[in-house]
């Protein structure tokens, strides 16, 4: 039979001041970046930073959630394979990210919607809605 | 040092079967830096789930990619099971790894024929596509559809395969498997491809680590990485291994590809000496998903995530889906640098990119 694994899948609820540090503990315990995505949620962002062992298969997400009009910082200069998951966050939802180490300026997908599932998309949806 | 310029790269080449492009700083005939840059086929799946409920969206994840389509549904619908907590039927795991078994092999052998037609060996790409056709052919005898054949459902899958169509399965798989030898031979034995291929574009296990890559790219710089391994579908009751070669290099992706698709002939073979003869093929879902959960399946290019989130509306708060080309990016401006300009198609082949996946 395959070995089968049934890893630990942590989702752990930081403080973005403490995003850098949690990503360099997770580096130095060999963890690889598997995903990073934004949800827009209850007006807030909502930031969520998968990484994944390779050897134990276990799942540790970093969970941050800020204000619309807050900052938060780039993690490319600890994890370069960043970049293309910070741009479209960037880009998709308008999350406020400080020193991407290849920042696209929102023109990674090219679109021509500012931030479509970010709090202004959301705002005019439902103005067209009322 | 050489007089250094900026070559453009697509978006359209011949070697790319979508639009990619990048921009290469060259050196002489060297390649020191590459940015790649996507958007020209941005199609925000992802945002459908505003308008779509939960059940909707498995049509949508199906038709984030033609090839990988039936494990987008899988993918997608794992997740969502997850949220609700259900456990669907066993045979059901079975067909859905039957299925995501056959798709491998026609995404491999997809990809085998576009190599080869990328280093112009056009009587080879022709081999390959025409045992892919036998693969596709099975699909749709099995579902209705050649590629998106819609048969996952929340809870388990809509379609049943029956005892003939075992035996079809079977005798083509056969067939397949004894064309595969002679035409896949010339991939591992031919001077001219090798002198394409081996010691081109290498990644070190460091690198695909640190660049976060993944499947058949990390697997042929010897990261055993296998999201099967995680135990979704009817994987648990199947004997196999990843499959991993050391080098790193675009011989050993190629390799890495070769050999997983015997293994997914093997996987379907036992699965179908396995497969319990139950009449239910899908566990009935009540209400709403509310909660959230990350979903990893390892697709013929890798491991692919599949986040959701609900909070008991029909239709979710959000959806992602994070492809392995995605993952991949990274892994393929590193390899390209040092690397001779004649050699940039291939190499972009080589992470077996599907850009309608990483744009979503």
């Amino acid at each position: 039979m395959a070995q089968v694994i049934h890893p630990e899948e942590i989702i752990e609820t930081i403080e973005v001041d403490k995003l850098l540090t949690k990503v360099m503990e997770l580096k130095k315990n060999h963890y690889r970046i598997s995903q990073a995505c934004a949800a827009y949620v209850d007006e807030k962002f909502e930031l969520s930073y998968s990484f994944a062992d390779d050897e134990t298969y276990q799942y540790h997400t970093l969970r941050v959630v800020i204000d619309t009009y807050a900052e938060v910082p780039s993690i490319t200069e600890i994890v370069p394979a960043a970049v293309f998951y910070e741009n479209e966050m960037k880009e998709i939802f308008g999350v406020k990210i400080q020193m991407i180490s290849l920042d696209y300026n929102n023109k990674l997908y090219r679109i021509n919607t500012t931030t479509p599932l970010g709090p202004k998309a959301s705002a005019d949806k439902e103005e067209e809605e009322a | 040092m050489g007089k250094r310029s900026v070559i453009p790269f697509g978006p359209q080449h011949p070697v790319l079967p979508e639009p990619i492009h990048s921009d290469r700083v060259i050196e002489d005939e060297t390649v020191v830096e590459a940015v790649p840059s996507v958007g020209f086929i941005h199609r925000g799946l992802e945002g459908l789930v505003e308008k779509r409920d939960f059940n909707q969206m498995t049509y949508v994840a199906e038709r984030t990619c033609g090839i990988c389509s039936f494990q987008h549904g899988m993918g997608y619908c794992e997740a969502v099971e997850h949220v609700f907590g259900v456990e669907i039927p066993r045979r059901a795991k079975f067909l859905r790894t039957i299925w995501a078994e056959l798709g491998r092999m026609h995404s491999h052998l997809l990809w085998l024929g576009l190599l080869a037609d990328g280093f112009g060996y056009e009587n080879l790409f022709y081999q390959c596509w025409r045992v892919r056709e036998k693969v596709l052919d099975l699909q749709e005898m099995t579902s209705g559809g050649r590629l998106i054949f819609s048969v996952n459902t929340i809870g388990g899958v809509i379609k049943d395969i029956t005892p003939e169509q075992f035996a079809v399965i079977s005798d083509t798989l056969n067939d397949v498997e004894k064309e595969l030898y002679a035409v896949l031979d010339t991939f591992i034995k031919d001077y001219s491809v090798q002198s394409r291929l081996k010691g081109v574009g290498i990644l070190t296990k460091e690198q695909v680590h640190d660049l976060g890559c993944a499947g058949p790219v990390a697997r042929a710089s010897g990261v055993p990485m296998d999201m099967r391994r995680l135990g979704y579908a009817a994987y648990p009751e199947l004997d196999f291994d990843p499959i991993t070669y050391e080098d790193g290099d675009s011989y050993s992706r190629c390799l890495v590809r070769i050999d997983e698709v015997f293994q997914s002939i093997e996987l379907i073979r036992q699965a179908m000496g396995k497969i319990p003869d139950e009449k239910e093929l899908a566990t009935p879902v009540k209400g709403n998903p509310d909660g959230e959960y990350f979903m990893r399946v390892e697709q013929p290019r890798g491991e692919a995530v599949y986040y959701v989130k609900g909070n008991g509306k029909p239709n979710l708060q959000r959806m992602r889906i994070r492809t392995p080309t995605f993952a991949n990016l990274m892994g393929l401006c590193e390899m390209l640098k040092n690397t001779k300009l004649a050699d940039v198609g291939l190499l972009i082949l080589t992470i077996d990119p599907c850009i309608s996946c990483t744009e979503r």
